[in-house]
Formats: C-alpha cells, sequence, structure tokens
C-alpha cells in the first residue's frame, strides 16, 4: 500500500544523477553589509540552537538528579514535610485518561472532516466555512475552548457528564475536560489526514471506481489505508498537544492532588465524572505560583513531562518522514 | 474542491450518498461548535460589557482592587459589582505580544535563512529537530524554567536595589515581568515563525535563484532580494500566527509575569522592563478560583470574549494573508 502514497517528483529537484557544479562563492569577497548579514544568520542559528541546548540539558540534569523511581508508583499526598509528599501517580493516570478521551474523540471526528472535505467537500462554501472553522479552533487560545466548556458543561442536560456534589454540577470532570481537549487535537488530526488525502493521487481513486465500487467503499477499502499514516502523525501530534496543555486541566479537571471518583456513581462512570490532576497542572501547582512550592517534584514531573512529549514528535516525525512536506504541526 | 470531478458540464448530479451526507453533517457541526461557542461566552460575558460600556477597555482606577471588589460583591444578584476598567491587562498583553513578535521576527527570519541556505549541512541536519523541539516543549515547562531560573537571576543581576526599595510600596518587583515574559514568549513563538518562513523559503522557484546567481549577484543578496521578497507572504502569515499564539498563552505568563496587575510605564527608562504585567489569558489563569463568585466569573468570561473575538479576527487575517501564496503553491 505505501507505494500509493509516493508523493510526485518534486520538478524542481536536480536530477539523480546530476552533479552539483555550482562553485561557491566565498564570503570573503563580498562587501562588508553582506557579510554583516551572514555573521548575523550565524549568530542567530548558533543561538536557537544553544538556547534548545540548554534547556534540554537543564531539564534533563534537574530530571535526573530529582526523580527517584519511587515517584513513578506513589500517590500524592498534601503535607508540609516534602518528604511526605509523595509521587505523581495520580497525575500520570490523570493524563493517560485524558488523553485517551481526547484521541478517541478527536480522531474519528478529524478524520470525518478531513474525508469530507477532500473526497466530497460539496456545495464548495460548505467546505470553505469548514476549512476557516478548522483554521479558527486551531486558533482559539486554550483558556477560551476551557471557558466555553465550562459554561457549555454546566446546562443541566449535561450535567450527567459532571462532578457532581449535593446535585450541583460543577462542569468539571475527566469526561469534560476530555472532551474539550479533543478540540486542541482535531485541527492537527483535520491537517496531517488532509495532506495524506491529497497526496494520494487521483488514479487510485479512479481504479476503484472503475471496478465498480461506490464512493463511501472507495474511501473505506482504499484511502483508509493508504492515509494511515497521515491519521497517525495527526494522533501524534495531537496526543503531544493534549499531554502538554495546561489551561484547560486547571479549569475543568477540578484540580484536585488526587483522583477523586464521584461517589454513588458505577466504578468506571464515577471514574469519568470524578476530578483530579495531570502531570501539567501538577507542575503548575509545585511551581511558586501554585500553592505546592516544590521546585523538586516540579522539576521532577516536567523532566517526565518532557520525555513523552518529546518521544510523540519524534515519532510524528518519524511517521512522516519520506512522505512529502511534513507541516502538519504548523498549527 | 473535490479531488475527483469527473461530471461533465451539465450531467446529471448524482443523489449523495449516506457517507456523504454523514460525514457533511459532522464537518458542519464544527459550524455549530464556533456558533456554539460565541453564543455561550458572550452570553455570560454580557453583564460585564453592559454594566460597563465602552469604558470597559478604558483605563481607571486600580484595576486588581476592581476585580477583588468584584469576588467580595453581595449574595444578591442586584447588587453584584461590575466596575472594572481592564486597560491594563490589555496593555499587559499588547506589550508582552507585541515585544516578543518584534524581536521574534528578524531572528527567526536570520533563522531560516540560515537554515535554508548558509547552514553547513551537519548543522542543517540538526536545526530541524531543534525548531520541532522547542515547538514541543510544554508552556508549563516554559514557566517553569522562567520562575526557578532566570527569574532569580535577573532579580539578582538586573534589578538596581534602590529601584526596588523606591517603589516597593507601589508594585513588588521581583524579576518577573515584561523582560522575561516577552523572552519566554519569544522563544515560544519562533519555532512556527522560523517553520513557515523556511516553508516558503524553500519553495522559491529554483530558476529565479538561479538567475540572480547568473547575474554574479553573492549568495547573501540573492537571499535577500529574491528568496525573501518573495516569502514575503510567507512572513507575514507567520506574524500574524505567532501573534494568535502569543495572545492565547496563558500558563506560562501566568507564572512569569510577576503576578501583579500594574501597566509598567515606559518613562521608568529600562527599569520599564522589569515591571510585572498582567496579560488578558494569565488573568483568567490567575483568577481561577474566583469562578465560584458569579459576578467575578462573568468578567474572566468577558475577558476571554475579548480573545475570543481577537484571535478569530486573527484566524482570518491569517487565512487572507497566506492567499498570494497559492499563487506559487508555497503552503
Amino acid at each position: 500500500m505505501s507505494a500509493l502514497t509516493t508523493p510526485p517528483r518534486d520538478p524542481r529537484a536536480p536530477l539523480p544523477g546530476a552533479r552539483r557544479t555550482r562553485a561557491r562563492d566565498s564570503a570573503t569577497s563580498w562587501p562588508l553589509r553582506d557579510r554583516v548579514g551572514l555573521a548575523l544568520c550565524w549568530a542567530a542559528g548558533i543561538v536557537l540552537c544553544l538556547v534548545a541546548g540548554s534547556i534540554l540539558l537543564y531539564m534533563c540534569f534537574k530530571g535526573i538528579t530529582q526523580l527517584k523511581p519511587a515517584m513513578l508508583w506513589t500517590h500524592p499526598s498534601a503535607a508540609v514535610d516534602q518528604s511526605r509528599t509523595g509521587g505523581f501517580l495520580d497525575p500520570i493516570q490523570g493524563t493517560l485518561m485524558l488523553t485517551a478521551i481526547g484521541i478517541a474523540i478527536a480522531v474519528p471526528v478529524g478524520v470525518g472532516v478531513a474525508l469530507w472535505l477532500v473526497e466530497y467537500g460539496r456545495p464548495a462554501p460548505l467546505a470553505r466555512a469548514v476549512e476557516s472553522a478548522v483554521d479558527v479552533i486551531a486558533g482559539t487560545p486554550s483558556v477560551v475552548l476551557a471557558l466555553f466548556g465550562l459554561s457549555f458543561f454546566s446546562e443541566t442536560f449535561l450535567s450527567w457528564m459532571s462532578f457532581r456534589a449535593e446535585d450541583a454540577a460543577f462542569g468539571r470532570s475527566f469526561m469534560i475536560a476530555g472532551t474539550v481537549m479533543s478540540l486542541i487535537a482535531l485541527p492537527l488530526v483535520v491537517g496531517a489526514t488532509r495532506e495524506a488525502l491529497l497526496q494520494v493521487p487521483n488514479h487510485v481513486r479512479e481504479a476503484s471506481l472503475a471496478l465498480g465500487k461506490t464512493k463511501a467503499s472507495t474511501i473505506r477499502a482504499v484511502l483508509l489505508p493508504a492515509v494511515r499514516p497521515g491519521i497517525a502523525t495527526g494522533t501524534a501530534l495531537g496526543m503531544g498537544r493534549i499531554i502538554g496543555d495546561t489551561a484547560i486541566v486547571i479549569l475543568l479537571l477540578g484540580n484536585t492532588l488526587t483522583i477523586q471518583p464521584r461517589d454513588g456513581a458505577a466504578p468506571v462512570i464515577g471514574l469519568l465524572q470524578g476530578t483530579g490532576s495531570t502531570l501539567t497542572s501538577y507542575i503548575y501547582g509545585n511551581s511558586p505560583t501554585g500553592e505546592g512550592n516544590a521546585p523538586e517534584k516540579a522539576y521532577a514531573a516536567a523532566f517526565v513531562l518532557l520525555l513523552i512529549v518529546v518521544a510523540l514528535n519524534a515519532l510524528a516525525t518519524r511517521i512522516a518522514r519520506g512522505r512529502g512536506k511534513d507541516t502538519a504541526w504548523i498549527r | 474542491m473535490s479531488a475527483l470531478s469527473s461530471r461533465r458540464r451539465g450531467a446529471p448530479r448524482r443523489p449523495p450518498e449516506r457517507a456523504e451526507l454523514w460525514l457533511g453533517a459532522l464537518a458542519a457541526t464544527l459550524l455549530l461548535l464556533i456558533a456554539g461557542m460565541l453564543a455561550f461566552v458572550f452570553k455570560e460575558a454580557w453583564p460585564s460589557f453592559s454594566h460597563n460600556g465602552l469604558a470597559w477597555f478604558r483605563s481607571g482606577g486600580n484595576t486588581g482592587q476592581q476585580l477583588a471588589a468584584i469576588y467580595e460583591s453581595p449574595a444578591n444578584p442586584d447588587d453584584y459589582v461590575y466596575h472594572l476598567r481592564a486597560w491594563p491587562l490589555i496593555y499587559g498583553t499588547l506589550l508582552s505580544t507585541g515585544l516578543a513578535v518584534l524581536l521574534g521576527l528578524p531572528f527567526a527570519l536570520l533563522c531560516s535563512l540560515f537554515m535554508v541556505e548558509f547552514a553547513p549541512p551537519g548543522l542543517k541536519r540538526v536545526m530541524t529537530p531543534v525548531v520541532r523541539f522547542l515547538a514541543a516543549v510544554p508552556s508549563v515547562v516554559y514557566g517553569l524554567i522562567g520562575i526557578l531560573v532566570l527569574a532569580p537571576w535577573i532579580d539578582r543581576h538586573l534589578v538596581s536595589q534602590q529601584f526596588k526599595l523606591d517603589v516597593n510600596a507601589i508594585v513588588p518587583i521581583s524579576g518577573g515581568g515584561l523582560l522575561l515574559a516577552s523572552v519566554i514568549l519569544m522563544v515560544m513563538i519562533v519555532p512556527i515563525m522560523i517553520a513557515i518562513i523556511s516553508d516558503a523559503l524553500r519553495a522559491v522557484p529554483r530558476s529565479w535563484v538561479e538567475g540572480s546567481a547568473a547575474l554574479g549577484v553573492n549568495r547573501w543578496r540573492t537571499m535577500w532580494k529574491v528568496s525573501v521578497r518573495t516569502a514575503r507572504p510567507a512572513i507575514a502569515a507567520a506574524v500574524v500566527l505567532a501573534t494568535a499564539r502569543a495572545l492565547g498563552e496563558a500558563i506560562m505568563l501566568a507564572m512569569v509575569s510577576g503576578s501583579f496587575i500594574w501597566a509598567p510605564n515606559p518613562l521608568d527608562g529600562l527599569n520599564f522592563l522589569l515591571e510585572p504585567i498582567m496579560p488578558l489569558a494569565a488573568t483568567i489563569v490567575g483568577q481561577q478560583e474566583g469562578f465560584s463568585a458569579v459576578p467575578l466569573g462573568q468578567t474572566l468570561y468577558a475577558i476571554a470574549a475579548v480573545l475570543l473575538v481577537s484571535s478569530a479576527f486573527l484566524s482570518f487575517a491569517g487565512w487572507a494573508v497566506r492567499q498570494p501564496l497559492r499563487k506559487y503553491a508555497a503552503r
């Protein structure tokens, strides 16, 4: 199937056998103004690499010195004595749950929207409107999305989704935070899937239609398998975005240190209706801005978070490698 | 838009398949979502806007005290306090966003030139993952580094103790402030700008560059006069997208901006850069305990409404400046 997704060769690229014969002119003969420009270019590039390198090294150093393996499987607890505040098992579980919920919603919806946009897309004004809607969602700050979720899910007909005490819905729970999280992953999934669909050559679709398949079965049997890497890229990017987001967690997950299932509900449902925290909100809470103020714990959790996010991004790059332009992450 | 438009002009249109209707309905719900977002946010925000009128955007009085008064307003809905003059928050947003974009644009442009043209092959291979890494680091990690490493450093080395003592009664100077916020914001938005600009620089028709080189123009001038000029729409798009990102950043700014509502005064000379700010999005995160008080909640929704409208406006601006790019299919 991978042969289907080979992008057409860039007509501007030099032929494979051709040798580069252009003599590189040396900067020593340039006018001073141009040499200053070149020097600034070098300086900017090297500063950028240094910034990235120092962030990476500093976080690794702090993480490795502060992280104790036991932190990964002990529950956190509120205590004044730092040696007794436990680890961050609950935040890790919270991150996993939230990511699972968000991706479970964002991927089907995003793939569906991308399929409609590329394969059907009529009436054309509606398609343009949907495209700009995806852009608007991608551009909306996550704080604003969080506030929208808070207001929307406080409606009485949706109160079954939220954490309740004495029958007052709070508009906060794993289910709600996960649903809102799916919105920040959605544009990434749509973008990656769309780009992959546009790279499937038309003769593939024509061949399937010529065999008497309907458009729907062409999508199911031919296009979906062909764009699977695109979907995977979008999913990995979306997961990275969800895991790294803090505002939605702080506003919509109730910000309790441990996972608190709703009392008197069925086990899984109660968990989904419960409140909790994630790695990001744990870091925020343990920074000097939050109420915990335990920098060591914050560094350890930040190290774990950074590892997860960087691994997901590397995965997305790896899947997208050799399949045309890798621009799905720019959103 | 449809990738496969085999229908002849005038041929009867096939009735839409069920799959098309389902996918179309799914895509159309995104439009409903945007409408719902506007409706819900403005519904909650309305009391704050209607009580203050356009004066909401003006300056006057101490905004921090006004927010506190709103939080402590009486429980009777008729006596709710809404008086707010939000200019310091808007000013803080404009300052941090403007400074970050202003510093970031030349830096990103130089970095992309370096990445596309001037870097030796080894460095070129390093730059792409570096940009991806900087884009992937979650904002809470940037905030953590800012408040634990950079803020104390600024406090020790850049803030004069005399100035600190002089203004201590009015505004606390802690190291976190305009300078730190804009610098970290810059590091956060530069990767997006580099990605978009370098993408456009690579898409400049090869013959144009070769034509310039054939006329004896050196590499720097060719890049500056031909490639950068051709990529101007992409640079505009990068600025718009980066502005949208900077505008919506909440967590990092809530951590490093000094946690004090204050409008820095440019007449203070260089100390202006060290004074705290409180951007709009950071206010929502900083005041998140206040959702228990109805009027403060509504005031925060008013802030979210301002952010929502500006980010939607920026999305459309981004779409508009990207239009010329389609001519040579850069993006």
